[in-house]
């Protein structure tokens, strides 16, 4: 067994004599006999770090989506980007990796400064002027947006489209149970959000996802009218790489930005731990959710920075906080800032480029197979929809025995009775990112061609 | 005791005091430093691919480094930043303990990290299986019934519980109004209580640093929907009259909430199920030494006891005949999060509790509380307690005596402190002590580390006495000195672009 504990035997003693004790139990000695725990947890005994490395090990075997086994064109939310040695040795460096947040602003400026420029990287992304330090993921951001437009409307109405992932509308609902929260899921019609028949009276928040879940891009303006219309607030929930070459959020209106921040140096890691990326307007500044890091001088008039405006927050204000968040994501976004350093203006664009084109090209040649057809008319980006002759579960089942993630079958992303798609048992979501080669995306046609014979 | 500077960072600053250019002042048009695969997939124009009217006419500007610019920028940064691996983080409440190397090679694993949160359960038995590993011992050592993992840090575990408070009593057609939180309760309860659709009620503490026991029934009714409570408490005091806190609360209906910040100090010896709690939150970054990354990620697992398990979020990985499965519960609350919680984080957990065992998770616990006894001891002449009497893992200490002799606050010591080459204790909380430095060595410092704390601090102590102004400007030999909080909220500059206009 390992443990991390340096005292030795004579030190414990000379320690315990100087505290008054005889013994380490003695410690607990106020501690009420009957709630104490007798014999010891039942657990196992402790095993050395080789040991349990084997154990772990067999962890990753039984992993058989793994990257090594699989080639993946799995998307909704979660991509397969390049994450390069750089990047994971930068944002590995155990000054990150093993500091707290940043309450010595004297001690925590390596922190502070790259919060600082991750959140100039994703209000830039996002067209709008603030950000803050990142949430626990694209689903919680949104839930402190609908919270921030409550705090800009004193209104609880939220219309949602169905065009964002679904289990960030699952998220916002079981949030809402707490905050009293209505939210409406507006339905898509053929990939595209159905606006019509929505009543904006007393609406809080118009929330669009551009792209949407199904890859679709939708035309964010008739969302922002209608937000506009109800004097709520404008949400576009975006992907950030696609932010390297579409339009901005923040030119499309929008009032707040909510993203998934994963594609930006942070693996798969089966689901987290992500970003959540958030931006907004300069009028919603002081409802921001979380940390934010500004800008200012020390007393010797040398720039430094800090976390601030935080009398919004949860260990000021209490019970009247913007929110309760306090330990966010902080790596990750060192991380996302070292990735898009990394990448810098021109890779940002090729990487979002190359999404496409890989997507376009996949989506061609699948549609062209018998049994294949495509879920939506509308625009797509860098993830599609499509309907298969098969249950989507099994062509995925089936692809993996050929050392393919062929995609997410729908109907295990989306609950029952969801207002997004029909019949999503017949439904694949695919996506391709800058990482799949030509002979990677043939390969998965020719698979895709047997499994639906 | 002697002395050493094993745990201090005496040799700061390490890079000199000129500030760090930003990425985008570094930036020179034309370079670069990606490189990606050659993938052969047809170029063909963005414009082909995608409607005009959703192209940017100008794509967003990032920066123009090259690799090795990165490389110093980035390394350049992380030598302005103290973290445990430098020295002594004795942060009270924040449980700043040694983060094993191990941990990280299990979460940079490819076998783990490459996984995709969507893939089918068949393909990904290894990760469900961490998932029913970790909840069942995280199980055994709360004394519950079954955990939800997907709370992604403690504040998201205490709201989770908070709805799961809800959905219970909501399920018994009971509607309740209030809940109730100590006086020296962490921000992110009442912040939490708001959110989950509760009015918090504050009960004071004793004389003695507790729950007070009587003012606690004075404010219990019918429509206490429940308590929040940290035991040991912020104070770092056990909650002695847990038995009667619990079973006045249960008299009225209400369930108990176990805030889990400070789990280190009782690991193996009470678990909070045995103290009549009904929902336990932990944060895995704390007592299970996932690192804190600068301000997460962490992960605030949820369990329950078997009364609330038809509540919890869903999906949850199951065992299901030889291997594992999604399930839901019946009456789930609905998903918490995106995916499946911190997934890797929850993998560092799993092993650091897989290599300590049973007895070795004890032996943290016991080994924190000796550390913190020992320091509030030794500390005693010039920082006397706020409570003297034993603690657990950490001691809240007070600088009222160098403020009233020399003018010298708590945020002096807490400054000094970094001139000394140690991070600073928590200052000015909890709220109900004056002058409060709050100090948590956590079990991973030597003796030898806790009497160099001592030994700075006695330092501090002379300086009041010698030099109190020089201890206002402290901290000096930092890469910057006290930075202008008030400046920064007064004038925003949140980015770069902001700076320059």
């Amino acid at each position: 067994m390992a443990d991390y504990l340096p005292h030795t035997p004579e030190e414990v003693e000379a320690m315990l004599a100087f505290v008054g004790v005889d013994s380490l139990e003695g410690l607990y000695a106020h501690v009420p006999v009957a709630v104490r725990l007798a014999g010891g947890l039942d657990l196992p005994a402790g095993m050395t770090e080789p040991d349990a490395a084997a154990v772990v090990a067999g962890y990753g075997a039984a992993n058989a989506a793994r990257a090594a086994e699989l080639v993946c064109f799995a998307g909704a939310g979660a991509y397969d980007h390049e994450v390069p040695p750089v990047v994971r040795a930068l944002a590995g460096r155990s000054e990150f990796v093993t500091a707290y947040t940043p309450y010595q602003p004297e001690v925590a400026q390596g922190v502070l400064q790259a919060i600082f420029e991750y959140q100039t990287l994703v209000a830039r992304l996002s067209g709008l002027p603030i950000a803050n330090a990142s949430l626990y993921d694209g689903a919680t951001a949104l839930v402190e947006a609908l919270n921030m437009a409550h705090g800009a409307t004193g209104r609880s109405r939220m219309l949602v489209s169905s065009g964002v992932h679904p289990h960030w509308r699952a998220v916002a609902r079981t949030f809402a149970a707490g905050t009293g929260h209505e939210v409406v899921e507006v339905p898509l019609l053929e990939g595209r959000t159905d606006w019509s028949g929505v009543d904006p009276e007393g609406v809080a928040a118009v929330v669009v996802a551009y792209p949407n879940y199904l890859g679709v891009l939708e035309d964010p303006a008739e969302a922002r009218a209608l937000a506009t219309a109800a004097g709520g607030l404008f949400v576009v929930a975006g992907d950030p790489v696609a932010a390297g070459v579409l339009r901005s959020a923040g030119s499309w209106g929008a009032d707040v930005f909510v993203g998934e921040g994963q594609p930006f140096g942070t693996a798969l890691s089966f689901g987290g731990p992500y970003l959540g990326l958030f931006a907004c307007a300069e009028a919603q500044v002081r409802r921001l959710p979380g940390r934010i890091v500004g800008e200012t001088l020390d007393t010797e008039g040398r720039r430094a920075y800090v976390t601030t405006l935080r009398a919004r927050e949860q260990d000021i204000r209490r019970e009247k906080a913007t929110s309760n968040v306090c330990t966010n994501q902080t790596l990750m976004a060192v991380a996302a800032a070292v990735q898009l350093g990394w990448l810098g203006t021109a890779g940002l664009r090729e990487v979002a480029t190359r999404c496409a084109q890989g997507a376009h090209y996949l989506f061609d040649e699948l549609t062209k197979l018998d049994g294949v057809a495509p879920a939506s008319p509308a625009p797509f980006f860098r993830e599609f929809a499509l309907r298969l002759r098969r249950p989507a579960r099994e062509v995925v089942a089936r692809l993996a025995e050929e050392g393919i993630l062929a995609g997410v079958a729908l109907d295990a992303l989306v609950g029952p009775g969801d207002r997004s798609i029909e019949a999503p048992e017949e439904v694949l979501l695919v996506a391709v990112t800058e990482r799949r080669t030509r002979a990677e995306i043939d390969r998965y046609v020719v698979a895709m061609r047997g499994a639906l014979q | 005791m002697t002395a050493s500077p094993a745990g201090r960072a005496s040799s700061a600053p390490l890079m000199g005091r000129d500030a760090e250019p930003t990425l985008f002042e570094i930036s020179v048009p034309g370079r670069r430093a990606y490189q990606l695969r050659t993938t052969e997939v047809p170029a063909r124009p963005l414009a082909e691919l995608v409607p005009a009217a959703h192209l940017a006419e100008v794509p967003v500007a990032i920066a123009e480094v090259s690799e090795r610019d990165l490389v110093a920028h980035v390394t350049r940064l992380s030598h302005r930043q103290f973290s445990v691996d430098l020295g002594m983080y004795p942060l009270g409440s924040c449980t700043m303990k040694y983060n094993p190397k191990f941990c990280d090679a299990v979460a940079a694993d490819p076998a783990l990290a490459s996984v995709h949160p969507a893939a089918p359960a068949a393909l990904t038995q290894g990760w469900l299986e961490i998932l029913v590993e970790l909840e069942e011992r995280l199980c055994a050592i709360t004394g519950m019934s079954a955990a939800t993992l997907q709370p992604a840090a403690g504040a998201a575990g205490e709201l989770t519980g908070l709805l799961l408070m809800r959905a219970y009593h909501e399920s018994r057609g009971d509607a309740r109004r209030r809940v109730i939180i100590p006086d020296s309760a962490h921000g992110t309860n009442p912040a939490s209580v708001t959110l989950g659709g509760y009015e918090v009620t504050t009960v004071p503490s004793n004389d003695r640093g507790l729950v007070d026991l009587e003012a606690l029934r004075g404010v219990l009714g019918p429509d206490v929907a429940g308590i929040m409570l940290t035991n040991p408490n912020t104070l770092g005091l056990f909650e002695e009259e847990i038995e009667g806190i619990a079973a006045a609360v249960h008299e009225v209906g209400g369930l108990l909430y176990y805030d889990g910040a400070n789990l280190n100090a009782i690991l193996g010896v009470v678990r909070p199920g045995d103290m009549g709690f009904d929902i336990v939150h932990m944060n895995l970054h704390k007592t299970f030494a996932t690192p804190h990354g600068g301000g997460g990620p962490g992960a605030g697992p949820v369990a329950v006891a078997a009364h609330l398990v038809e509540f919890l979020p869903g999906p949850r990985a199951v065992r299901e005949g030889k291997g594992f499965a999604w399930a839901t519960p019946s009456r789930s609350i609905g998903r918490v999060h995106g995916w499946h919680g911190n997934a890797l984080v929850l993998a560092r957990a799993l092993a650091y509790i897989q290599v300590h065992g049973a007895e070795g998770l004890t032996r943290v616990a016991q080994h924190a509380v000796l550390n913190a006894n020992w320091l509030r001891r030794r500390l005693a002449a010039i920082l006397p307690a706020a409570h003297d009497r034993m603690c657990m893992h950490e001691c809240t200490l007070r600088a009222t005596a160098l403020k009233d002799a020399y003018g010298v606050r708590a945020l002096d010591v807490a400054k000094a402190l970094l001139e000394e080459g140690f991070h600073a204790p928590t200052v000015y909380f909890p709220l109900i002590v004056d002058e409060a430095l709050m100090f948590e060595p956590t079990e991973t410092e030597s003796p030898q580390t806790l009497e160099a704390l001592a030994q700075a601090i006695e330092r501090i102590a002379e300086r009041a006495a010698t030099d109190p102004e020089g201890l206002h400007r402290a901290p000096q030999t930092t890469p910057v000195a006290r930075v202008d909080e008030a400046r920064a909220a007064r004038h925003l500059i949140a980015t770069a672009d902001a700076a320059r206009e």
